[in-house]
């Protein structure tokens, strides 16, 4: 079970107790419905009609929401999204998202042979690491994963019998990544594995930077160097906040350093529907495209993605609403322009009181957020803090987090699930949330770290 | 670059799927570009795939989904009330009332894991099951290859072995390809229905024994393809042989709701293994998969199921909960599980509909399969077992020799070969039986018969047009 589930069930067996706050507060997901900021309409609208096809007839939707809607129908086989689909998508939705991911990289071609649709991002990722992984090998694959980093990865890498090679990120320096860090954890892994793959988030997660383009050319020249696949997940993409930052993908860096790296340089984008203003993480959705692999690799991939018959429809379509938002001029466009920019302005806003709030306390320490959906920031607590959590037999990260849910009904995650620097210490939570509930979460925890902080200092 | 060298050599090993349903896709690309061809339209049939085949999909899943997904629906008087209470009920069971959210346990949602198992005790009378043992997941296949991930192990005389029935369903030999496990075959006899032989179950695992370690035995009833629905007697006698024999159960039962053979009944292995006694009740392991493309509901591009897991170690069902992390099951798809074990009852406004649409699949399913087993066994050079359950036909194919050569040469199997011409001249995709394990000298075609009845009817006028045909040509 893991550390969430523990801790909620913790809460739940306290019913009936009288605690000081009235409800648990859950920001430990990056997860924009639980908290309460709404889905998009148009792509609700569109979806519904797509599973109850009688929808499209009625007047109470708009007519941009009907047409869509009948497109995306006409595009299943037996116009019903309860038919299998062709493994790596709907063709035309395939399509649609090599244009956009066009669009998006200023006119850098993508070809939708590249290009797999798979039920959410890790499940690609999960495939790429079955090719790459060879867990029979010795020695053993390793692959160079980031610090701080969410563990669905990692944990997927030694599942599969492979080695995480960590490098770690700057913290000072806003989390921002240092090549020589990534020689220094390459030259580690000498006489304990074999690296074959560098994974990089960008946006990170839980860490909220945004690469520069320098820093990417940087770690483009470094897998070339040693021929390192790089698998680069930017699920975050549309959630930038940083006033000076601005997301361009790696395939765009690769593309336009040119002749030798665009053409040598193994890449697999990962993207999603569940991040983003879309949100929809329930849905499962998600998208790798593969850049300068071997042919006849590809042909393994595509067995690879065969042995599950197809990504559930409703995701592929969410994609699809995902890259094809309503236009101007489109009927939905106001209202769904109107959407975005609140929960635009909201994200902007919260990162701002994220930053406030917390480094006004002592003993707290946030990075500025650049871009993602986490706040993580460190926490320096002092030696009696360590040495109660050590008698619970807790890491103190976690130690905090538990109090602070009995005390405070607020549930986050402690830094040592995603992997820090020894002997620090920081703390992971959401803030994809409406704005009177950031306040709430960051006025419960000021109230509750004052007072924990007196008790152990 | 990436060589073949590099590849993990257990991709490698992962076989091609089959060609026919790319070709299918890509003949029916050329007509909606204007090729001209001897035929309108592509009738693709190979999978268990009702939607696509021109059956309707169940009104009151359909409806209960939509307002899920858009909520303001629930305001909508032209849906049933039945339909906007349940779509709250189930709202209420997801994080943040929204489809969006991720299910908080990689389970899947407590209420539908609570609705599964009901079903589950209902079904199998006089046995319960539990919340915790049921696992909800994106699909059955999903969840046999995470059982099988834990089972597998080692390469060569210790690689993990699974027996796995002769024909199995399509999809299977290349997951267990994929998990690394070596498939044991044991063959179903044709004569007899495809009935299972425990003789023959016997000396497949006697002989694997010095090549693999076989941990496990694939069972799939209502049978797929074959159609065959086990008695209680052979199902008892199956339980012994796993039990003395150590071996982990795998039942695959996604075609429990469509038994239509004549005095044949469904009964699960777990009610069969209950009724045996606390002995075998309490120590065979069983895991018992399900899900939404199971042909009443048929909603295969919703990618939903669940397993059920008895008798296994708590810390082995623990790492197993573990290792869905990355494939968290979708929201919707646990939502529609919900809606089909436990669909509208008698007095509910939806539920005089819901029995008709559930009825007239049933009837077309058994009528089209008795219609199709008639005329494809009348056939020269064809026998066909009637099918009692399930959506499949299986007929035999006894093809000239002239032909097979041929194939030979072509590098390709016989029955891949003969269905790939029909496709061809005829734009009728069937299945060919090799996909499902069928070893050489055994052609067999594979095809679905849930459709509407007048494209059944084409499919088979067209078959048998294409089949006098080739066989006139080798006279």
């Amino acid at each position: 079970m893991s550390y969430t589930e523990r801790k909620k069930n913790k809460t739940g067996s306290t019913a009936g107790v009288r605690k000081p706050f009235k409800e648990v507060i859950n920001v430990s997901m990056g997860d924009l419905h639980t908290s309460g900021l709404k889905p998009l309409s148009f792509v609700r609208q569109v979806l519904a009609a797509c599973l109850y096809p009688q929808l499209v007839n009625s007047s109470r939707l708009p007519v941009d929401v009907r047409q869509r809607a009948q497109r995306l129908l006409g595009e299943c086989v037996g116009g019903s999204i309860g038919s299998y689909t062709a493994t790596a998508g709907i063709p035309e939705v395939v399509q649609r998202i090599s244009e956009f991911i066009t669009r998006r990289d200023g006119g850098v071609p993508s070809s939708p042979d590249n290009i797999y649709i798979s039920p959410g991002s890790q499940w690609c990722l999960m495939n790429m690491l079955k090719v790459l992984v060879n867990s029979e090998s010795s020695p053993r694959t390793g692959v160079l994963t980031p610090v701080p980093s969410h563990c669905t990865t990692t944990s997927s890498i030694v599942g599969l019998g492979g080695v995480i090679v960590p490098y770690y990120l700057t913290e000072e320096n806003g989390w921002q990544l240092q090549v020589e860090e990534l020689q220094r954890a390459l030259d580690s892994a000498k006489g304990i594995c074999n690296p074959v793959a560098l994974y990089i988030i960008n946006p990170g997660n839980p860490s909220g930077q945004v690469q520069s383009r320098k820093s990417m050319q940087e770690v483009i020249q470094f897998v070339r160097e040693n021929r390192l696949f790089l698998l680069a997940d930017e699920v975050y993409q549309d959630l930038v906040y940083g006033e000076h930052s601005e997301f361009i993908s790696y395939k765009r860096v690769l593309a336009e350093m040119g002749p030798p790296h665009a053409d040598t340089v193994e890449l697999a984008s990962f993207h999603s529907a569940s991040k983003g203003f879309i949100g929809e993480c329930g849905l499962r959705g998600g998208y790798v495209e593969l850049v300068n692999l071997d042919p006849a690799v590809m042909k393994h991939i595509h067995t690879l993605f065969s042995t599950d018959s197809c990504a559930p429809v409703l995701g592929q379509m969410a994609l699809d609403l995902m890259v094809n938002p309503p236009q101007p001029g489109d009927p939905s466009y106001p209202l769904d322009d109107m959407e975005r920019e609140h929960i635009r302005k909201t994200l902007v806003h919260n990162v701002k009181r994220v930053s406030e709030v917390l480094n006004s306390l002592p003993g707290f320490c946030c990075q500025p957020v650049e871009g993602g959906a986490f706040a993580f920031p460190r926490l320096f607590l002092p030696p009696k803090a360590i040495q109660k959590a050590k008698e619970m037999g807790m890491q103190p990260d976690t130690f905090y987090c538990v109090r602070l849910l009995e005390e405070a009904g607020v549930l986050i995650l402690p830094g040592c699930e995603y992997g820090q620097k020894e002997d620090t210490h920081h703390v992971r939570f959401c803030i994809l949330n409406p704005q009177e509930t950031m306040e709430e979460v960051l006025r419960r925890i000021s109230c509750f770290h004052t007072q924990f902080m007196r008790e152990v200092s | 670059m990436t060589s073949m060298q590099q590849v993990n050599p257990r991709v490698l090993g992962i076989r091609e799927p089959s060609k026919l349903q790319s070709l299918a896709a890509c003949v029916t690309q050329e007509i909606r570009q204007g090729a001209n061809k001897p035929f309108k339209k592509v009738i693709d049939v190979s999978s268990c795939d009702p939607h696509r085949a021109g059956m309707d999909p169940v009104s009151f899943v359909r409806q209960v989904l939509a307002v899920c997904l858009y909520p303001e629906l629930l305001e909508d008087k032209s849906l049933p009330l039945d339909v906007r209470q349940r779509a709250q009920t189930l709202l209420g069971a997801c994080e943040g009332r929204s489809v969006g959210s991720y299910s908080t346990t990689s389970c899947g949602l407590p209420l539908v894991q609570k609705s599964v198992a009901e079903f589950i005790t209902s079904r199998d009378v006089g046995v319960k099951s539990r919340l915790e043992d049921i696992i909800l997941c994106g699909g059955s296949q999903k969840a046999v290859s995470m059982v099988l991930h834990l089972m597998a192990s080692r390469e060569g005389r210790t690689q993990t072995g699974v027996l796995t029935p002769a024909p199995c369903p399509h999809t299977l030999p290349a997951l267990l390809e994929m998990c690394g496990v070596k498939q044991v075959l044991y063959h179903l006899m044709e004569d007899q229905g495809w009935a299972v032989d425990l003789n023959e179950m016997q000396r497949a695992l006697k002989a694997a024994r010095g090549h693999c370690e076989p941990r496990a035995i694939y069972i799939s009833n209502p049978g797929n393809p074959t159609g065959h629905v086990q008695d209680r007697e052979t199902m008892e006698e199956l339980i012994r042989f796993v039990a003395a024999e150590g071996l982990v159960l795998l039942a695959e039962e996604v075609y429990q709701d469509s038994v239509f053979g004549h005095d044949k009944e469904f009964l699960s292995y777990k009610k069969v293994l209950f009724d045996m006694g606390k002995e075998l009740s309490e120590t065979v392991e069983l895991v018992s998969f399900h899900s939404l493309s199971s042909p009443c509901i048929g909603e295969c591009g919703l990618r939903g199921g669940y397993m059920e897991i008895i008798n296994m170690e708590p810390e082995v069902t623990k790492h197993l909960k573990r290792m869905l992390g990355p494939y968290t099951p979708p929201v919707l798809p646990q939502l529609a599980l919900q809606l089909m074990v436990n669909p509208p009852t008698p007095g509910e406004l939806s539920y005089q509909t819901y029995l008709q649409e559930i009825l007239h699949i049933k009837t077309t399913l058994s009528q089209n399969a008795q219609r199709a087993h008639e005329f494809l066994n009348a056939l020269p050079g064809m026998t066909c077992q009637p099918a009692m359950a399930g959506v499949f036909l299986f007929p035999c194919l006894h093809l000239p020799t002239e032909m097979i050569e041929e194939a030979k040469m072509l590098g390709v199997k016989a029955d891949v070969l003969y269905c790939q011409r029909l496709l061809e001249e005829e734009g009728v995709c069937l299945g060919a039986g090799c996909e499902n394990g069928q070893e050489d000298q055994n052609y067999h075609i594979r095809l679905c018969v849930l459709a509407p009845p007048d494209t059944l009817d084409q499919v088979l006028a067209r078959l048998r047009s294409f089949h006098l045909r080739l066989l006139s040509r080798f006279p």
